[in-house]
C-alpha cells in the first residue's frame, strides 16, 4: 500500500482509516470549490470514497516517481470531478496540500479539469466526457504489449456513458479481451441539467455492460468494506474487462448537496460553506 | 523526376509501415479500412501489432493516444473524411496532451471520385492545421509519402497526413534527400510566377508549368507537402523572387495550403496571390479528372489563374 500506516491493519481498522482519509478529502473538495467559487463538488463527493480506497489499497504507484513506467494507470474520465482527484493526490503525496489552492487559478497545477500536462499523478487529460475508456484501452494494450502486470483503471460517470463513443470502447475492450482493464462506474444518478433519468433513461445499466460481455459487480459506493472488496474483485478478475458499478449519492457528505442537481457544478456561498465544514467535522 | 510511372500515395503509407516494422514500439491501428489505407500490408505481416478498432474512429484515436502515453508509436489510419468524425478526440485527447499519434487520412480530396461528396474531404487540412502541436502533411506521390511517414518517427508531436486513393504520376526518385518534414521542395525553377502545390495537384502544377513555358511564361513549382509547419522561409523567398504566387490544392480554398500561404504573405510580404482550390462548395460523384474540372482545379484552371494574375502586373 502507498500509505505504509495502512499495512497490516485488520479489516475494521482499515475501513476506519479509509473513511477518515475520505472525510479529509471531502473537506478539501469543498474548500477548493468554495475558494474558486466554481467547479464540481457533487461528483467529487460521490466518487471520493471510491478514489480513497483505490489509491490507498490497490494502485501500484510511486507518488515520488509519478511517471514510473510500470505504475498502474488511473484515468478519471469524468475529468470535471477534479477536486476529488486533487484531494486524493495530495493525501497520497503526489502533490502538496498547498497546491490545492491553485485549483482553477492561473499558473496553478490544479486545472479546472484534470490535465496530465499540469498535475503529477494525472495519467490523462480529461474534461470532455466519454474519452477515458478508449484511452484506457490504449494503456491496457500497451501493458499487454510490454508483457507488464500493470493494470488500468478508468472511472466513468453514469451521465457520461450517454456519450456514444463509450459504447465503441466497451465493444473494443471486450473484442480485445482486456482483462487488465477495469472500470469503476460512479452512478450518482445526476448529470449537469438534472437527474439522469430525466435527461436520458438508461434502464438497466448492469444489463447493458453484461450484454457487451463485461464482468459486472454492483456495490454501494459509500460502503468502504464493499468498495475494498469490489476493487479486489476488479483486480483479480482478469478474464476479460470488468466493471464495478458503484451506486453513489451525488454530493455525499454535505446535506444540502446530497441528491441535489444544483451542486453538480456550483460553489457554496459563505453560509453554505460554514455548514459544510461543520458537517464534515472541520 | 520521371513523371512517367503512376502510383498512389496511399501505397507509400503501406510501404512505410512495413519498413518501420523493425521498431518494436510501432503499433498500427485500423478502423475497418485497412485494405483501403494500405495498413493491411502491415497487418498481414504483423497481426500481433495491429489493433482492429472496428468501425469506430472516435475510439481508435484515443486508443492510439493511450498507447502513445505508454511509450508506443501508434499509426492510425482511416479515410480522411472519417478522421474528422473524431475531431474532438484528436483535439482534446491527442493534441492537447501533445501525444505523438500519427494519423493518416486516405482518400482525401475530391480526387477520390465516384463515391461522391460524402467521402470527399475538402476541409481536413484546414481543421487539423488549426490545432496546436499538430504537423499536417499532404505528400504528392508514393515515394514522398513513404519517406515522410518514416520521418514521423523522429518527431515528438502528433501528425495528420492526407494520402490519395488514385494513382498519379510519381514525382520523386527513390531516396530523394530533399524530402524533409517542414521543407518545401522546388521541383522546377522559373522567375515569372511561383506555383505552390500539395498532394495530387503537384503533378498537375508541373504539367501546367510545362504548358505555360510553351507560352513563354516560366514558373517555379514547389511541392509544399507540409502544410504545417509551413516552410515560411521558402514562401518568403518565392514572393521576393517571383512576385506572383499561385497556390494549388484539392481542398477548400479556406484554411488549407492557400489559406496558410495567404496568411503568411499578407502579414509579412504582401504579394499578388491566386488560390486554386475548391471554392466553398461540395463535390459530387464523378471520375477524378471530371471532379477537378467541375471544381475548377484542373491543369487548365492552374494555367488560367497564372495568366489572370500575370495580367494584373
Amino acid at each position: 500500500m502507498v500509505l505504509s500506516r495502512l499495512n497490516g491493519l485488520g479489516d475494521d481498522e482499515l475501513v476506519g482509516e479509509l473513511n477518515e482519509i475520505a472525510r479529509k478529502c471531502r473537506i478539501e473538495i469543498v474548500k477548493m470549490v468554495y475558494r474558486a467559487q466554481a467547479g464540481h463538488p457533487g461528483g467529487s463527493l460521490s466518487e471520493i470514497d471510491l478514489l480513497t480506497a483505490l489509491y490507498s489499497t490497490q494502485l501500484r504507484i510511486k507518488p515520488k516517481e509519478p511517471k514510473w513506467h510500470d505504475r498502474d494507470r488511473f484515468i478519471l474520465s469524468k475529468g470535471h470531478a477534479s477536486p476529488g482527484m486533487y484531494a486524493i493526490l495530495a493525501e497520497m503525496g503526489f502533490i502538496q496540500h498547498t497546491d490545492l489552492e491553485s485549483y482553477r487559478v492561473l499558473g496553478g497545477i490544479c486545472q479546472g479539469h484534470v490535465d496530465m500536462k499540469f498535475t503529477p499523478g494525472v495519467d490523462f487529460s480529461a474534461g470532455s466526457l466519454g474519452m477515458g475508456l478508449s484511452f484506457g484501452i490504449g494503456c491496457a494494450l500497451a501493458s499487454r504489449f510490454d508483457n507488464s502486470e500493470r493494470e488500468c483503471y478508468v472511472m466513468l460517470g453514469d451521465g457520461e456513458i450517454q456519450e456514444g463513443s463509450v459504447w465503441e470502447a466497451m465493444m473494443a475492450a471486450k473484442h480485445h479481451e482486456l482483462g487488465n482493464l477495469n472500470v469503476i462506474l460512479d452512478c450518482n444518478r445526476i448529470q449537469n441539467d438534472d437527474f439522469v433519468e430525466s435527461q436520458m433513461r438508461m434502464f438497466s445499466i448492469p444489463d447493458k455492460w453484461i450484454s457487451f460481455g463485461w464482468n459486472v459487480k454492483e456495490i454501494d459506493g459509500h460502503d468502504m468494506k464493499e468498495i475494498v472488496e469490489g476493487l479486489r474483485w476488479l483486480k483479480e478478475n482478469n478474464e476479460g474487462p470488468s466493471v464495478l458499478i458503484a451506486n453513489t449519492i451525488k454530493g455525499k457528505g454535505v446535506s444540502y448537496m446530497e441528491n441535489n442537481p444544483k451542486f453538480h457544478g456550483a460553489a457554496p456561498n459563505e453560509e453554505q460553506y460554514e455548514m459544510a465544514m461543520k458537517e464534515l467535522g472541520e | 523526376m520521371n513523371m512517367t510511372e503512376l502510383a498512389a500515395s496511399r501505397d507509400g503509407y503501406g510501404n512505410a509501415l512495413i519498413s518501420m516494422s523493425g521498431d518494436p514500439k510501432l503499433v498500427v491501428l485500423e478502423a475497418d479500412l485497412g485494405k483501403s489505407t494500405k495498413s493491411c500490408w502491415f497487418r498481414d505481416k504483423f497481426p500481433e501489432r495491429t489493433v482492429s478498432c472496428g468501425i469506430g474512429e472516435q475510439n481508435m484515436m484515443l486508443v492510439a493516444a493511450g498507447l502513445a502515453s505508454s511509450g508506443f508509436k501508434p499509426f492510425a489510419s482511416t479515410f480522411a473524411i472519417f478522421t474528422e468524425r473524431a475531431f474532438e478526440q484528436v483535439r482534446n485527447g491527442i493534441c492537447r496532451p501533445n501525444l505523438p499519434v500519427h494519423i493518416c487520412g486516405s482518400h482525401g480530396g475530391t480526387h477520390t471520385g465516384t463515391d461522391g461528396s460524402s467521402a470527399q474531404s475538402i476541409e481536413d487540412l484546414a481543421i487539423y492545421r488549426s490545432l496546436p502541436n499538430m504537423v499536417v502533411m499532404h505528400p504528392c506521390d508514393d515515394v514522398s509519402t513513404e519517406i515522410l511517414t518514416k520521418k514521423l518517427l523522429e518527431i515528438k508531436s502528433p501528425s495528420y497526413t492526407r494520402t490519395a486513393r488514385n494513382k498519379t504520376p510519381r514525382v520523386y526518385d527513390l531516396d530523394d534527400s530533399r524530402i524533409q518534414i517542414g521543407k518545401g521542395v522546388k521541383l522546377r525553377s522559373g522567375s515569372d510566377v511561383a506555383i505552390i502545390a500539395c498532394g495530387v495537384m503537384v503533378s498537375k502544377s508541373l504539367e501546367a508549368a510545362k504548358k505555360l513555358s510553351e507560352r513563354g511564361i516560366e514558373a517555379t513549382v514547389v511541392d509544399m507537402h507540409t502544410i504545417k509547419p509551413l516552410d515560411e522561409e521558402l514562401v518568403h523567398q518565392l514572393a521576393s523572387e517571383c512576385k506572383l504566387i499561385v497556390t494549388v490544392e484539392d481542398h477548400s480554398v479556406i484554411g488549407g495550403l492557400g489559406g496558410a500561404v495567404a496568411e503568411y504573405l499578407s502579414e509579412n510580404i504582401p504579394t499578388i496571390l491566386r488560390r486554386v482550390g475548391v471554392r466553398d462548395r461540395f463535390g459530387e460523384s464523378g471520375q477524378a479528372e471530371e471532379m477537378l474540372e467541375l471544381l475548377k482545379i484542373s491543369t487548365n484552371d492552374i494555367i488560367d489563374s497564372v495568366l489572370e494574375i500575370k495580367e494584373k502586373v
